[in-house]
């Protein structure tokens, strides 16, 4: 049986994981089927249609899924289910609130964060904040699962030209109503797909001193993170939280200013290929999981750090 | 209105977590535990939502062994008036959780149940979705603001890009997150006098949920270790080693 990988998108284009999800899905089985809801979504459709991995796109239009409501969503894929063995999508905090939704109604347990496709019953998956990884394999005869988009390269964009089909609508689900999205928007690369990532913890010690890490991101094309402590604190927005119950990132660098590193936090970013930690205390965690460690004044090393990037002659971007 | 609070006990979050050698699990002995700390957020919500005088009785609930209690004990300390106890042996799937829950809302008929928007030991994110589906109630998960209006709830929730504002009806699920407020710690009085709360306690088996596993854990190990970094002097050291060292700016 074919599988069914769950498109997000933001009704315009396709969100980035979405191709994530994809590539996990083909290394289930090359017979991928990915569905869209949304409204006005024609054109992320397309681009569904378009990714080589995707054989055959179907599309459900309604004014009810404008805005990703789980309740409008799992009716559509509950009833779509009988055809497929597995459900897919990216386990970031759309498919989180969705999947296990569609898990219950299927009478399936779910497999949460998949890091590696084992064999088409059996998964890789962080525990413990990623302090132990464990392999579990599924004996429902359906299985949802949410990949972890991070541990999966994104699939090709272009080349495909899979057939769209137009399903029917679900009735709507009165009780959850829309209100509103406070979407941050900036020019600087995603946390979850920037190759570098700069991020401050409680050492920042206001919103303020974050300007110095956001001089450094910039000049570096980077994306900013931060440690719950400074999420807490007031410092920055929410959608920067690197961590366990934050976001996962895997980027080529990634730079801890003033973070300690507990252990939620190491969760999310201690995959990255090299990581630098610039903290005062030198016995702090962070540096364990450090490539580069510099146990320094942030408020000295930050400014310095900027002299240092503008000395040279290229920065790779 | 009537709150109830799903609690679950696991491994402390400051505890650095050993896996075991044979490769079964993690190891769990001598170990401290505590109640998941979202799960502390529910509860401390549930209560200022009843201080506030928008709820009338707060009831937790948890679904474990015998030491799975300590949890509904403190969270009766903090404002909870009674507590229930499924008693079951040994690690049950979100699903087998949902479904007991399910059984408990069927007996005690809450217009809310709150829990906390993930486990920090299995890491799976699912029981209050999966309640929410069973009882075709509403969701807001990952909630860090909620306010109480006439039979619905205005939820502010973390999503990736930001955040997102719901309503949703009464009855309904909320699955809370680290930023909703800040939990209270528990009175030594507020101990002892919890000590007198009643905690029901009902055997899993008496519910008639199937709660057989589905998945199957083969192998729990450690994750690759990093390699050992270095120390650098100073600033111009570190840029020096990540341009032509790491080549990563």
């Amino acid at each position: 049986m074919a599988i069914l990988l769950i498109a997000e998108h933001n009704n315009k284009e396709l969100r980035p994981f979405t191709l994530n999800a994809a590539t996990a899905a083909s290394q289930i089985d090359a017979d991928v089927h990915a569905v869209i809801i949304g409204q006005n979504s024609t054109e992320a459709a397309k681009q569904l249609s378009e990714l080589p991995v995707v054989k055959k796109v179907l599309s459900v239009e309604g004014a009810h899924y404008e805005n990703f409501t789980a309740e409008n969503f799992a009716p559509v894929i509950v009833k779509l289910a009988e055809n497929y063995s597995h459900i897919i999508c990216s386990a970031n905090t759309f498919g989180k609130n969705l999947m296990p939704r569609i898990a219950a109604h299927l009478d399936t347990s779910q497999v949460s964060d998949i890091i590696k496709v084992i064999s088409p019953d059996t998964f890789l998956r962080p525990i413990y904040a990623g302090n132990a990884f464990a392999t579990i394999k599924s004996n429902d005869a359906k299985k949802c699962v949410t990949i972890r988009p991070t541990s999966f390269d994104p699939c090709e964009s272009t080349g495909g030209s899979a057939a769209i089909e137009k399903i029917d609508a679900s009735e709507e689900f009165s009780n959850t109503k829309f209100i509103k999205r406070e979407e941050i928007k900036s020019d600087r690369p995603e946390l979850g797909t920037a190759r570098i990532v700069v991020s401050g913890g409680r050492g920042m010690q206001s919103g303020d001193n974050f300007k110095l890490i956001t001089e450094i991101a910039d000049k570096l094309g980077a994306a900013i993170g931060a440690s719950r402590a400074a999420v807490d604190a007031g410092y920055i927005s929410n959608d920067h939280q690197v961590g366990q119950t934050g976001k996962v990132v895997v980027p080529d660098l990634y730079i801890a200013v003033g973070i300690s590193g507990a252990i939620q936090h190491l969760a999310g970013m201690k995959e990255s290929k090299v990581i630098v930690a610039i903290n005062k205390d030198g016995e702090a965690p962070i540096f364990s999981v450090a490539d580069y460690g510099l146990e320094a004044d942030l408020f000295e090393a930050l400014p310095q750090f900027m002299e240092e990037l503008n000395k040279l002659n290229t920065i790779q971007k | 209105m009537k709150i109830l609070v799903a609690v679950k006990r696991v491994i402390d979050y400051n505890v650095q977590i050993r896996v075991k050698e044979d490769g079964t699990g993690v190891v769990t002995e001598n170990v401290k535990m505590s109640t998941n700390p979202p799960d502390d957020n529910a509860i401390e919500e549930a209560v200022k939502i009843k201080e506030a005088g928008k709820a009338t009785e707060v009831v937790a609930v948890t679904v474990g062994e015998e030491k799975a209690q300590e949890t509904v004990r403190k969270a009766l300390a903090v404002g909870a008036d009674r507590g229930i106890h499924v008693k079951v042996d040994g690690i049950l799937e979100p699903l087998a959780v949902s479904k007991i829950l399910q059984k408990i809302v069927d007996k005690e008929k809450p217009d809310l149940v709150f829990m906390g928007k993930q486990a920090i030991d299995d890491d799976c994110n699912q029981t209050g979705q999966m309640l929410s589906a069973l009882l075709n109630w509403p969701q807001a998960t990952f909630a860090s603001k909620i306010d109480v209006k006439e039979n619905k709830l205005e939820v502010t929730r973390e999503i990736d890009e930001g955040l997102e504002t719901i309503e949703i009806n009464v009855p309904a699920i909320v699955t809370c997150d680290l930023r909703l407020n800040e939990p209270r710690y528990a009175s030594l009085p507020n101990i002892m006098k919890a000590k007198k709360k009643p905690i029901e306690e009902i055997a899993a088996s008496d519910l008639g949920v199937d709660v057989s596993p589905r998945l199957e854990q083969l192998k729990v190990e450690e994750p690759p270790k990093r390699k050992a970094g270095i120390k650098v002097a100073n600033v111009a050291e570190l840029v020096q080693k990540l341009k032509n060292e790491a080549k990563v700016i």
